[in-house]
């Protein structure tokens, strides 16, 4: 392009924005070289971006206040569970096969961090690792429960507690306290009579607004269902079980923990 | 992922955009719960596979121009105001505090454009398919709120060099 040929002002936009393609924008900046006044509107104009940015970006950093939770599913509490049961029945009435599918094709959105997938990882190795012990199974055994769920809450910051599953044919073998992504993390173990395990994998939100539906994850035969419910994070893992086992516990758990 | 957990992934986004738009917190989460409300309401109409966030953001300006429009009946299309007006406001440069005073002058319809496209990110093309206008009116619009910022900028800062030499 030669020197003297202007960019519309529409080019001068998109170059303020950085949405120029590369052989567009040399052509650009000789014009802006020659013309200083529009170089310097143009600068101001990126400036102001940033400005806005700076400015207001925070906004996206503030808890979700309640009244605005509360809007999507008007019967958020026991939602996660309906859908989650849901999934063989209702099938699409919100589209949570294909949102899942989709949900592993598209990159996460910027603002939503991904770190329940991460958390189902790493308690489906937890439960890969510590669930076939025979001799020593968890730290603190079912007989101390009591200690054993106020040294977790103490450990995590947040109120632990050990659900009671023996509706499901479970009982509770014990705890441990295991490292986490950003902190300690509490396991609490629990086996059928004929021996079959599964594991309750809790850890402190951060960012204690955030609530989701529960989600399914297999990391090579270990089962996990996870959900986040405001101050605390959830995985329950079992290599023993089938997923409609493991969902059937993992409603007892919601309800159980509910706040 | 479903519609509901991704638009609960939307609001902060949205308390972002309405912020800057409406300028105070309480003010600007009304308008998230009514926008909120409206799109889960008419999830039925979001058709799947297209730009929830840019359906979501349509939500939100509709609701908006109704409020604005419910609240004020008789004001006229600012984007239509002449330039004078706007030249006359920049005597009272000085009252221009910051950004969001800045920003609150604009005319509603060139700060969403404006809004969209630095805050939001979004293509001039989403812009233009959320705002219902065509992306000739989306640059249009963006140029003159750009320029209305800079020279309010400009009148802000010759106050605050006069302040300094005197």
């Amino acid at each position: 392009m030669n020197e003297e040929q202007q960019p519309s002002e529409s080019e001068l936009q998109a170059y303020a924005d950085g949405r120029i393609a590369a052989e567009q924008r040399a052509a650009i900046e000789s014009w802006l070289a020659a013309h200083p006044d529009d170089a310097e509107r143009i600068e101001t104009y990126r400036r102001l971006g940033e400005d806005l940015r700076a400015r207001y970006n925070p906004v996206l950093e503030e808890a979700v206040p309640g009244r605005l939770r509360r809007v999507i599913g008007p019967m958020r509490r026991w939602h996660p569970v309906a859908k989650a049961a849901g999934w063989a029945t209702l099938g699409g009435a919100l589209g949570v096969l294909a949102g899942w599918q989709l949900h592993e094709l598209r990159p996460a959105a910027p603002v939503a961090s991904d770190s329940g997938a991460l958390m189902a990882r790493r308690a489906a190795v937890a439960h890969a690792t510590y669930s076939p012990e025979v001799r020593h199974p968890v730290e603190v055994g079912a007989e101390q429960e009591q200690h054993l769920v106020a040294w977790l809450s103490k450990r995590l910051g947040a109120k632990v507690q050990a659900p009671k599953l023996d509706e499901a044919g479970m009982s509770l073998v014990g705890g441990r306290l295991l490292p986490g992504e950003t902190g300690p993390v509490a396991q609490f173990m629990y086996q059928t009579t004929s021996g079959r395990r599964a594991t309750l994998y809790v850890r402190a939100e951060a960012h204690g607004h955030r609530e989701t539906a529960f989600r399914y994850a297999r990391e090579n035969n270990v089962s996990v269902f996870y959900w986040i419910d405001r101050e605390s994070g959830y995985a329950l893992a079992s290599a023993d079980l089938s997923r409609e086992e493991l969902l059937r516990i993992a409603t007892l758990v919601y309800k159980q923990l509910e706040p | 992922m479903n519609e509901a957990e991704r638009l609960v992934e939307l609001i902060p986004r949205l308390r972002r955009y309405a912020r800057a738009l409406v300028g105070d917190r309480a003010s600007a989460d009304d308008l998230v719960q009514d926008t909120l409300e409206r799109a889960w309401a008419k999830l039925h109409l979001y058709r799947r596979g297209t730009d929830l966030r840019a359906w979501l953001f349509t939500v939100m300006h509709n609701v908006h121009v109704n409020r604005v429009r419910a609240a004020r009946p008789t004001d006229p299309l600012e984007d239509e105001m002449p330039e004078l007006a706007q030249r006359a406001a920049q005597g009272d440069a000085l009252l221009v505090r910051d950004l969001d005073r800045a920003i609150a002058r604009l005319p509603a319809e060139q700060r969403a454009v404006l809004l969209l496209v630095t805050l939001e990110e979004m293509s001039y093309e989403d812009v233009a398919r959320t705002l219902g206008i065509p992306i000739g009116t989306v640059m249009s619009r963006l140029s003159r709120a750009r320029e209305k910022l800079r020279s309010m900028m400009l009148g802000q800062s010759a106050a605050a060099k006069l302040k300094v030499v005197k």
